[in-house]
């Protein structure tokens, strides 16, 4: 990876652990006077989107939107360690959720990688500012798990792509400004093959957004209609044909290290621990016992991210073992969230974001869909026996 | 054959970054020597064909199980020339005064290979706990003979030991508490669920230690029977992961490889999972004991380690009851799941997988049942706000 987020671990900078401790201070100090008293609107309704986006901003100015980035598009040049500390810092001080998850936490990486100079320029800073805010676009009606039966396509044109389909399930379609996704610019190639990786805008002619409303009731996600959308050659990445590889990449990244750090379960599980003190009978031992595995969960994924930062910074890679983290995040959270819910008892059912636990609900919703995307946990287990543990296809 | 590395304890990883855990990882010498211990103990030993410790940790389980310890004993003597039963010694009794990490990586071996003998007991539990009770008579006594594999120790401490494993191999056999330490006589041999583990009951002897001092000394040995019971769980873990994984892709049903059906692949790679996210708890565990342990320094003994600060025994208990935990659930799910993968094969004795799955069922409530390690995690979690959040 060329000019992509720093790798070192941090460790070798002559600091020690000084600049890390300095850092940490630095973010807590700065949430601590920030962060938003009472929790902002659900960031899939109109208002709370744009508060979010307001948010953003305030990062943003204070260089904490993209840390891990280099300076030159808005970030700190944070090793790893760092990013691991800022996340964790992030989540203990119960800071709003990224409306820019997308585009900074599966875009990002993808054109630090695969990107051209001019689109990294052009594209990461109003990113990293939630000027622009990224949708994905990878699902459709008939390619979910089985994302190389994508039947999008894009045609060539002069100057450019001309894009016709339909896809579903876009995170924060509903609201965003732009899109990125994978189209098929071959429709003689056969699955994987011919297909491109492209951006393209959310309000360029011949878009249709139609919000798709949750388990909560907001449209976190849509469905994109497009007719003949233009899209200039400049937002192509990488060549054409190359988008599965690109995406596969993306994927990667997505269920490994910066889709979901550890700060938040380990946040999550020590509000676990402290709603048990409260609210617990200590006589429910069955109870206790879950309390204790979702810690001990959390804390697991924490040391094993550690762990991983490691192994990249001696030259190490990713690969199929993100699979074993994602399936390992998506189902402590759905453990975490529930056992929360079970020590609330009657009082879990409200829906009222500004009680002190309401977070619990909407934080279980939310962790339902966890086994579900970012490709689902069956396909990661498919990855594991197959690539990781080389069971036969 | 690589030796013991003899990592200085608390300096495995260097110093950790602010705020964060001690980075969970082996360094290259302990990769090392951990491949030196697998190919000691694996059945394709370099030992002399039908020399006393051919066929490897298997093999001597297989003997020992049926009262012929002699092939378990050369295994033994091997780890001693390696260093590995001097590993919890400290120097100046004749040991290599290794951190826990180095420990662990001898018991994840002994695990794997399914070595008979009291592993937790020997390498670990009674060197911890002789030396923490600094009664220098006392060690020079036992010390410089189980550093050098002359002598094997065990011991029972009712109600969580209630037998001394292997005691009849035992030079020292002791029967601990937190109120004293006595010496012990074998009595009544009772069989275990795994064959190569023999039980014994013990007959109160002299004691050799009493008063509050005691209880400090064998609180640690209580943590370092854990930790190594842990480590030998995850290696037994690892080992039926990986006899289940060969066995799928060469059993044949319905014209294909069983591996190749998903309903296979899918328990296999949970079992997966499990095992990769215990590995982080244990080796952390190990480093939090280096970091702050009562012995923690070179030379061992009570005062001669770093000063723990007033979480750092804490934190230590917290973290060993989570690898403890987190070890045994990820064995147990690996051994059900082995034992359903290889179908009726598997639930032989003639099959090797029987070694495995019968140390798994005794190893699980060894040294702390699951239900009192997370009570002791959850009061540590519960006595200050700090160590929830980290």
């Amino acid at each position: 990876m060329s000019d992509g987020p720093g790798e070192d671990p941090g460790e070798d900078r002559g600091e020690a652990g000084g600049g890390i401790a300095a850092f940490r201070a630095e973010v807590a100090d700065w949430l601590a006077a920030h962060v938003p008293a009472r929790p902002l609107p659900s960031v899939d309704t109109a208002e709370g989107f744009a508060r979010h986006r307001d948010w953003e901003r305030e990062l943003a100015a204070a260089r904490l939107a993209v840390v891990s980035w280099p300076e030159r598009y808005g970030g700190r040049d944070a090793s790893l360690l760092e990013w691991l500390v800022f996340e964790e810092e992030y989540h203990a001080a119960a800071a709003p959720v990224r409306v820019g998850q997308n585009g900074l936490f599966l875009l990002a990486p993808t054109l630090f990688a695969h990107g051209t100079d001019d689109q990294r320029d052009r594209l990461l800073p109003p990113m990293a500012r939630a000027d622009e805010v990224w949708a994905q676009a990878w699902s459709e009606p008939d390619a979910g798990s089985d994302m190389a039966a994508i039947r999008s396509s894009a045609a060539r044109t002069d100057g450019g792509w001309l894009l016709s389909g339909a896809k579903t399930w876009s995170s924060r379609a509903a609201y965003a400004d732009r899109a990125f996704g994978l189209f098929r610019t071959d429709p003689d190639a056969e699955r994987h093959r011919g297909l491109t990786y492209l951006l393209f805008d959310l309000r360029a002619d011949g878009v249709t957004v139609r919000p798709i409303p949750q388990l909560d009731g907001e449209p976190g996600f849509a469905e994109i209609f497009l007719d003949g959308v233009f899209v200039p050659d400049a937002d192509v990445v990488g060549a054409p044909g190359e988008g599965w590889r690109i995406a596969m990449s993306t994927a990667s990244h997505e269920r490994g290290l910066s889709l979901r750090s550890p700060g938040r379960f380990t946040a999550a599980a020590a509000r676990l621990v402290g709603l048990w003190r409260r609210a617990a009978d200590p006589a429910d031992t069955a109870l206790a016992d879950r309390v204790v595995d979702a810690w001990i969960g959390a804390r697991a994924y924490r040391l094993h991210t550690l762990a991983t930062v490691g192994r990249l910074a001696a030259g190490g890679a990713i690969g199929a073992s993100a699979s074993l983290g994602k399936v390992f995040w998506s189902e402590l959270d759905l453990d975490l969230q529930e056992t929360a819910l079970d020590l609330l008892g009657p009082q879990a059912e409200v829906r009222d974001r500004e009680e002190p636990d309401g977070r619990w609900l909407h934080d279980y919703l939310f962790s339902l869909a966890g086994p579900i995307y970012a490709g689902t946990n069956e396909i990661q287990r498919n990855v594991i026996a197959q690539r990781l543990l080389g069971l036969p296809r | 054959m690589t030796a013991a590395p003899v990592t200085p304890p608390g300096q495995a990883a260097g110093p950790p970054p602010a705020g964060l855990p001690p980075m969970p990882v082996r360094s290259a010498e302990q990769d090392q020597f951990a491949a030196s211990l697998h190919d000691m103990l694996g059945t394709s030993a370099a030992a002399a064909p039908g020399g006393p410790g051919a066929g490897g940790g298997l093999a001597a389980a297989r003997r020992w199980a049926d009262g012929d310890h002699e092939p378990g004993l050369a295994l033994w003597r091997s780890l001693a020339d390696l260093g590995v039963t001097g590993l919890a010694v400290p120097a100046r009794w004749g040991g290599l005064g290794a951190s826990a990490m180095d420990l662990v990586v001898a018991c994840e071996e002994a695990g794997h290979h399914a070595l008979p003998g009291p592993v937790a007991e020997s390498l670990a539990a009674v060197p911890a706990l002789l030396t923490a009770l600094g009664d220098d008579r006392l060690c020079h006594q036992w010390l410089p003979g189980l550093a050098e594999g002359e002598v094997i120790a065990t011991l029972a401490a009712p109600p969580g030991l209630p037998y001394a494993l292997d005691a009849d191999v035992a030079g020292l056999v002791l029967l601990a508490g937190p109120d004293a330490v006595r010496a012990a006589a074998a009595g009544t041999r009772h069989p275990s669920v795994d064959p190569a583990r023999w039980l014994f009951e013990v007959t109160a002897g002299p004691a050799l230690a009493e008063g509050p001092a005691v209880a400090a000394a064998f609180a640690r040995a209580f943590d370092l029977g854990a930790l190594a019971t842990a480590a030998q769980l995850l290696g037994t873990g690892r080992a039926l992961l990986e006899a289940s994984v060969t066995h799928a892709g060469q059993r044949t049903q319905f014209g294909r490889p069983i591996g190749a059906f998903q309903a296979v692949q899918h328990h296999l790679a949970d079992v997966a999972i499990a095992l990769e996210f215990a590995r982080p708890l244990l080796y952390a565990a190990a480093l939090t004991l280096a970091d702050g342990g009562p012995d923690g320094g070179p030379d061992g003994g009570p005062d001669s380690g770093p000063d723990r600060g007033p979480d750092g025994g804490l934190d230590a208990a917290r973290d060993i009851s989570a690898a403890k935990v987190a070890c045994a659930d990820a064995a147990h799910r690996a051994a059900r799941t082995a034992l359903q993968v290889h179908g009726a094969i598997g639930y032989t004795r003639e099959h090797d997988l029987s070694l495995w799955l019968t140390k798994v069922r005794a190893l699980i409530p060894a040294w702390g049942t699951q239900a009192e390690h997370r009570a002791r995690v959850m009061a540590a979690l519960t006595r200050d706000e700090e160590s929830a959040w980290n």
